[in-house]
Parts: structure tokens; sequence; C-alpha cells
């Protein structure tokens, strides 16, 4: 297939790899002179196949394989990486479907780039079909503590031995009660949503200080939604939280859609799995 | 993506968020990032096995530095829900690991000692 990789680079680049950003049909190169790329510098295209790969030049010495394997454990570093690989998949997802790489995909140069659209081509054109016209939601679910009986005992607080010990049984088996309350609930949410989006995913709930949110979260879920359905999205969430008041529901998009691009060992679209 | 503009954060309750909030939550972000999107293989390469052991890291641990940089570093304390340390210091359950590691912390900035951040978190 390297025959027909016609390689088009718009920026020369030094002797350094390419950091792989997503993948699009097409991009105006406007839109990438105006994209700040790893390190602030500028993005590029790599053209193949009748797809264009969006990279940043990733000099050896920071992306090679040692010092990338050494960098992603510098959480400064990592942050700085994560937001700027984002920033440019959030600015092309604006523009049309685009199909994010995962963070750290990195080529030794445009021929690697070039090769890997052409060997995925099909996939790829199919993904970017699928994703036309649609974006990616995240609704998160909180726990609401049962304030009410919390506050109660808190209020006769001054208590020892075993008076201390019955409020705090009396307290974890009203945290027990709620948690299976907000879970029942976080199911029915989540069925709900997967009936007004094109597809959705259940992922792993975010540790309590991953989230930042007070509460334990019950619900991480992430929706492909069409343009033309998304206020009856909206809505229904907004009747949802009406509905199951133990749980306080967070929407955040649009994303590029991260979360329905990745071959999984499951197939497309799967509703409601977990990992 | 072509989708409208919604309000980027809604919530049920009604209840604004707090300001100050970041554009996009760098937890989100990072879950997004490193956890999804497509995986093509370059020929630089960082195992997925990798990437997975540091998601999980970075579960653990770059989330309490930056919640602890946001909220203040003892932020659990405060929170009934996390901890019952205003009551007498009984313990009826394994302590929460967030307060565990902050204690771990305060000792060993204490004993002025190299901790390695990653590695207690492994087993």
């Amino acid at each position: 297939m390297s025959s027909t990789a016609e390689v088009t680079t718009q920026r020369s680049a030094p002797a350094a790899g390419a950091w792989l950003h997503g993948v699009v049909r097409d991009v105006e190169p406007a839109t990438l002179a105006g994209i700040a790329g790893m390190d602030g510098g500028p993005v590029r295209a790599v053209s193949a196949a009748g797809l264009v790969a969006v990279v940043s030049a990733a000099p050896m010495d920071e992306y090679g394989e040692e010092p990338l394997r050494r960098n992603l454990e510098d959480l400064v570093w990592l942050e700085r990486a994560a937001r700027a690989h984002h920033a440019v998949v959030e600015t092309l997802a604006r523009q049309g479907p685009v199909v994010p790489a995962r963070l750290a995909t990195v080529h030794s140069g445009d021929d690697g780039v070039a090769a890997s659209l052409a060997a995925r081509r099909a996939e790829l054109v199919a993904t970017l079909d699928r994703l036309t016209g649609r974006g990616e939601w995240g609704v998160k679910g909180y726990l609401v503590p049962g304030a009410a009986s919390v506050n109660a005992e808190a209020a006769s607080a001054g208590g020892v031995g075993t008076a201390y010990l019955r409020r705090r049984r009396a307290q974890l088996t009203a945290r027990e009660e709620h948690q299976q309350v907000a879970s029942a609930a976080a199911d029915a949410v989540h069925a709900a949503l997967c009936e007004v989006a094109v597809a959705g995913r259940r992922h792993a709930p975010q540790d309590r200080r991953l989230s930042g949110a007070p509460t334990p979260m019950v619900l991480n879920g992430a929706y492909l939604v069409d343009v033309s359905a998304l206020s009856r999205f909206t809505d229904l969430l907004g009747s949802l939280g009406g509905r199951h008041p133990g749980v306080r529901l967070e929407l955040t998009g649009p994303w590029p859609a991260y979360s329905f691009v990745a071959e999984r060992p499951a197939p497309d679209g799967v509703v409601g799995e977990s990992r | 993506m072509t989708a409208g503009q919604p309000p980027s954060v809604v919530q049920n309750s009604g209840q604004v968020l707090p300001a100050g909030h970041e554009p996009a939550n760098l937890g989100d972000i990072l879950e997004r990032v490193l956890d999804r999107g497509i995986v093509i293989a370059g020929d630089i390469r960082v195992s997925l096995l990798d990437i997975e052991l540091l998601t999980l890291k970075l579960r653990l641990v770059i989330a309490s530095v930056d919640t602890a940089r946001q909220i203040g570093i003892d932020w659990w304390e405060h929170d009934p829900w996390l901890s019952s340390r205003a009551r007498p210091p009984v313990e009826l359950e394994p302590r929460e690991p967030a307060q565990v590691e902050v204690e771990r912390r305060s000792r060993a900035r204490r004993r002025g000692a190299e901790v390695e951040e990653w590695d207690e978190f492994d087993g």
C-alpha cells in the first residue's frame, strides 16, 4: 500500500518524529495554521489514502521511546501533553468528525504515519462515517448524601462508647442504602439515555480523588448523540434528574468521540458496556 | 462534530458549578486521552501495558495532587461523609485511602525522607 501513500508535508520537519493527534477526512490549511500542537509548536497534515493525519513534530530527545516513558511519569509533563493533545483534537472536532489518537502515539517519521493510514483506511473511514453529525456527551452521576439523617445524628453528638458505636453503625447502614438506591438510579438513567443516544458506554466511575467531588460517582457514562437529537437528550437528562433525587447528574461536552473509536474486544456501539 | 452550543455543564439540581472551574477538568481529559481514543501502533512504542499501569497510578496519585491543589490539602477532614475525625478516635471500618495517604505523606515530610510515590501504590 505504501506506493499509494502520497505523503504531503505542509511544513518542513526537522529530523523529528510525528506525534499523532487524530485522523480526519480533510482539513483546511487555515484551520491547521490556527492550532498549537505539542510544546506550542505548529501541527501539520500528513495525507495518505484519502485521509489526513494531523501530527505535531516530536523531537526524539523528548518523544523517543525512553524519554517518552520517563516523561509520562512526570505529572507536570503529562498534564501539559494531555491538554495540548486534547486541544488539537477538540479544535479538529469542531470542524467535522475526527478519530482521536490515544495519548503518546508517536511515529519516527511521516512515512510511518502514512503507512498506518493506508493500512487501516477501511476502519478509519467507517469510524469517521459513524461519527459524522454526532457528538460525545459525558454524563456523570454523583451520590447525593441523605443529608437529613446524617445531620440529625450529628446534632446529637457528644455521646461516648456504645452510643457512639450505635450512631456510627446507623450511619453506615444509611450510607449503604443510599448507595444501593443511587446505583439503581444510575442504571435507570443510563438505560434511558441509551434510548435517545446512538450508542452509550459506561466507564468505570472515577476515583473520588480524580473527580474531585465530595461524594462517590455512581455513573460515568459517555453517549454518542445525533446533533438532531441533542435537545431531546438534554431534556431527558433534566427530567431524569428530577426523577432520581438520589443522584446528582452532570453533563459535560460536546467531547470529541474518544469513547466511540476504540476497537475494544466488544463490538461497536455496545450499550451498557462496562469495564 | 457539528453539535450546537448548549450549556457545557448542566446540573439537575439547578446549582451552578463553583467559580474557577477549569474549562475541562484535568481528570476528564486524562481519562479520555489515556484510556480511550484509537490505538494506532506508532513505531515508537510505549506499550499499552505501561499506559494502563500509568492510568492506574494516576487514578490514585495525580488526582490527589490535583484536588489537593484546588481544594486545599485537608478538604476531606472537614467532610463528615469521608471522615469521622471530628468524633472519638474509634475505627469501625478501614480508613479512607485518601486519609491514610495524607497521613503517610505528612509523616514522610516530617522525616524529610524521599518517598517513592509510585511504588507504594503498586500492591
